[in-house]
């Protein structure tokens, strides 16, 4: 047997000599820094989510209707009567939360140590490509079980391009095939959430990890590993702060796989809805053209950039200027790389100000999410706009101050060390 | 062969030309795709004009009507309501409905209608298209401690008045629109049609 095993790899090498070179370049002989902690258990577990998106997705397709009028039914159909199907509907829409989760975490991982600076700027923009991307998967798939929170949550986000002067009623018009949101606008997205999304996901996916692999992952000390002493144990030549990724890393990250599992299938067995968080009470209610529901707000998510959106007030009879500002909260994340001058990457070795900066930023991004989801509106109607309106102002804040407090050199940075911390 | 001499000239222009038609083919290929997008022909045929018996409609009453598969509020204002309107000029941001977009010119006047009692507007919340709540009631709300009755939009916290007139400092921009409509008599009116076309 295995000499069979033995000619079949001769056979495939002989005709493709650079298949078995490029395996080892990225996975045995890609060296990742050897310090590497709890926070780099993110890259691979979007990985998973990803996978778990496609394959509970291709077989939800098989089940589901796209159409207006049997969409709703249909999922509840998938709900009910297919084997199964519970299961792999569950699969799928907290797969899309956990998503976030893990993509949030991952990007925060990037802020606190610096990923985003040269030479990783590459990295860190396609990175932010796919948030965009994702966002509009997300957007799109939780339109097609077409409740009332689906055809709520797409006439708002549509609108959204109605506030653009001059062509905006138009493009409204033409996005949605209709003068509301119809039956013409689920079979458009569902053919860009099952088919031309997720290509150019998995595309984005591809480069993100081809230009990390080029420049090299960078770790919790934010140090250089290529500009440190040379020779490890598998090669001379090669960072000696580097371990080979597998089998390390990929024995490591199963380790979070296995943890990560265990929570996602606690939310799909006992809490899948998580409260209306995860799928809100109002999407399962058909659709309906004629009613709002009485609160509508977007998966929680989105809820941070809606907040945004909410509580900027309309100026000279446009209402622009919200969408203008809740695009603009994610264009400033893309610019992150320039916005902040300073030449320390760890967060263990900058200075207190930037400490205090992302933590207010990371309070600021979650009072906003508490106001787009309309928790502050509960508790508290009547400061809902000045609190909203304050963390507005501070997630903005963040940028202006990382920019000011690094180009004015206001920055007191700790010495950096020459090697990783954790070396023998 | 290797003596023939390349004419750099003439191959830059063959490669330009060359790109430019290329690229007219792809943009005009392109042309089909982006129009598939548009409202298909069945699509406008739906939004045909609606006739809507407003008989049974009680003063303080709202009943909507569904025209472009839109909702349209067509509301029986009381005496009340009406003489509160003015009142609130100050607090409104086209008071005087200058925005002509937003209705037709019968109903540029206070009570933004064609007969007095009788409002009809869109129900769509010009910020992103929800439908507002009626709050017809003149009585204390937590949106607003002098509620003299209207729209209040659930999604952004917009306010109208009973002529669906914006409020000031909410997120909408503008006041709610009138479409075009006119009484075919007493009792019904038909909404799509302005009374000129009706004749």
């Amino acid at each position: 047997m295995a000499n069979v095993f033995t000619r079949v790899g001769e056979w495939v090498n002989e005709r493709a000599p650079n298949l078995a070179p490029t395996y080892r370049k990225h996975m045995t002989e890609y060296y990742a820094p050897k310090n590497f902690n709890l926070w780099y258990y993110f890259g691979s577990l979007a990985l998973l989510v990803l996978v778990n998106q496609i394959v509970t997705g291709i077989f939800l397709t098989m089940n589901y209707k796209t159409s207006a009028l049997e969409a709703f039914n249909s999922v509840e159909y998938i709900m009910r009567d297919v084997e199964w199907g519970w299961l792999i509907r569950y699969m799928h829409s907290t797969g899309a939360s956990l998503f976030f989760i893990v993509v949030f975490l991952h990007m925060f991982r990037g802020l606190m140590y610096g990923s985003y600076k040269k030479p990783r700027e590459l990295v860190w923009l396609l990175g932010m490509l796919i948030f965009l991307v994702l966002m509009a998967e997300a957007f799109m798939g939780y339109v097609l079980p077409w409740g009332n929170m689906s055809f709520w949550g797409a006439k708002v986000i549509i609108s959204l391009f109605g506030t653009i002067p001059v062509i905006g009623s138009t493009l409204v018009e033409w996005i949605m095939g209709d003068f509301l949101p119809a039956d013409a606008t689920l079979n458009r997205f569902f053919a860009l959430h099952v088919i031309a999304l997720p290509i150019v996901l998995l595309l984005l996916v591809v480069l993100h990890l081809a230009a990390l692999h080029e420049v090299g992952s960078n770790n919790p000390d934010g140090v250089e590993i290529k500009k440190g002493p040379k020779g490890n144990r598998w090669d001379d030549h090669k960072p000696a702060d580097g371990i080979p990724f597998h089998p390390y890393y990929t024995v490591k990250d199963l380790v979070g796989v296995g943890f990560f599992l265990m929570i996602a299938a606690f939310i799909i067995f006992f809490a899948p809805t998580f409260g209306g968080w995860f799928l809100e009470h109002d999407n399962f209610i058909p659709a309906n053209n004629l009613v709002t529901p009485t609160h509508i707000k977007p998966v929680w998510y989105f809820t941070p950039f809606y907040a945004i959106l909410r509580m900027i007030p309309s100026l000279f009879g446009t209402a622009v200027w919200g969408v203008i500002a809740m695009f603009g909260a994610i264009v400033l994340l893309f610019l992150v790389p320039w916005i902040d001058r300073g030449q320390v990457r760890s967060i263990r070795y900058r200075g207190l100000g930037f400490k205090v900066l992302l933590f207010t930023f990371v309070v600021a991004f979650i009072a906003l999410g508490a106001v787009g989801a309309g928790v502050i509106a509960e508790i508290m109607p009547s400061w809902e706009i000045f609190f909203g309106r304050v963390w507005t102002i501070v997630y903005f804040g963040f940028f202006l101050g990382l920019w000011a407090y690094t180009h004015f050199g206001w920055e007191k940075t700790k010495p950096v060390p020459e090697r990783v911390t954790t070396h023998d | 062969m290797a003596n023939e001499v390349v004419d750099h000239g003439r191959r830059r222009f063959l490669t330009i030309t060359t790109a430019v038609v290329g690229g007219v083919g792809v943009v005009a290929a392109v042309v089909p795709f982006i129009k598939s997008w548009e409202p298909s022909a069945r699509a406008k045929a739906a939004g045909a004009p609606v006739t809507a018996d407003i008989s049974k409609i009680e003063p303080g009453q709202k009943v909507t009507f569904a025209w472009r598969s839109q909702p349209v509020f067509v509301v029986n204002r009381t005496k009340d309501q009406l003489a509160a309107l003015p009142s609130l000029d100050v607090r409104l941001t086209d008071p005087k409905s200058e925005v002509t977009d937003q209705q037709p010119k019968y109903a540029q006047n206070p009570t933004r209608s064609i007969k007095p009692e009788w409002l009809v507007v869109v129900g769509l919340c010009t910020h992103l298209g929800c439908v507002p709540d009626f709050e017809p009631v003149m009585k204390p709300e937590p949106f607003d401690p002098n509620w003299k009755g209207g729209f209040y939009c659930p999604c952004h916290k917009s306010r109208y008045d009973l002529a669906g007139r914006v409020f000031q400092g909410v997120p909408a921009p503008k006041n709610l629109p009138v479409p075009p409509y006119h009484f075919v008599d007493d009792n019904t009116i038909q909404i799509g049609v302005d009374p000129k076309e009706a004749g």
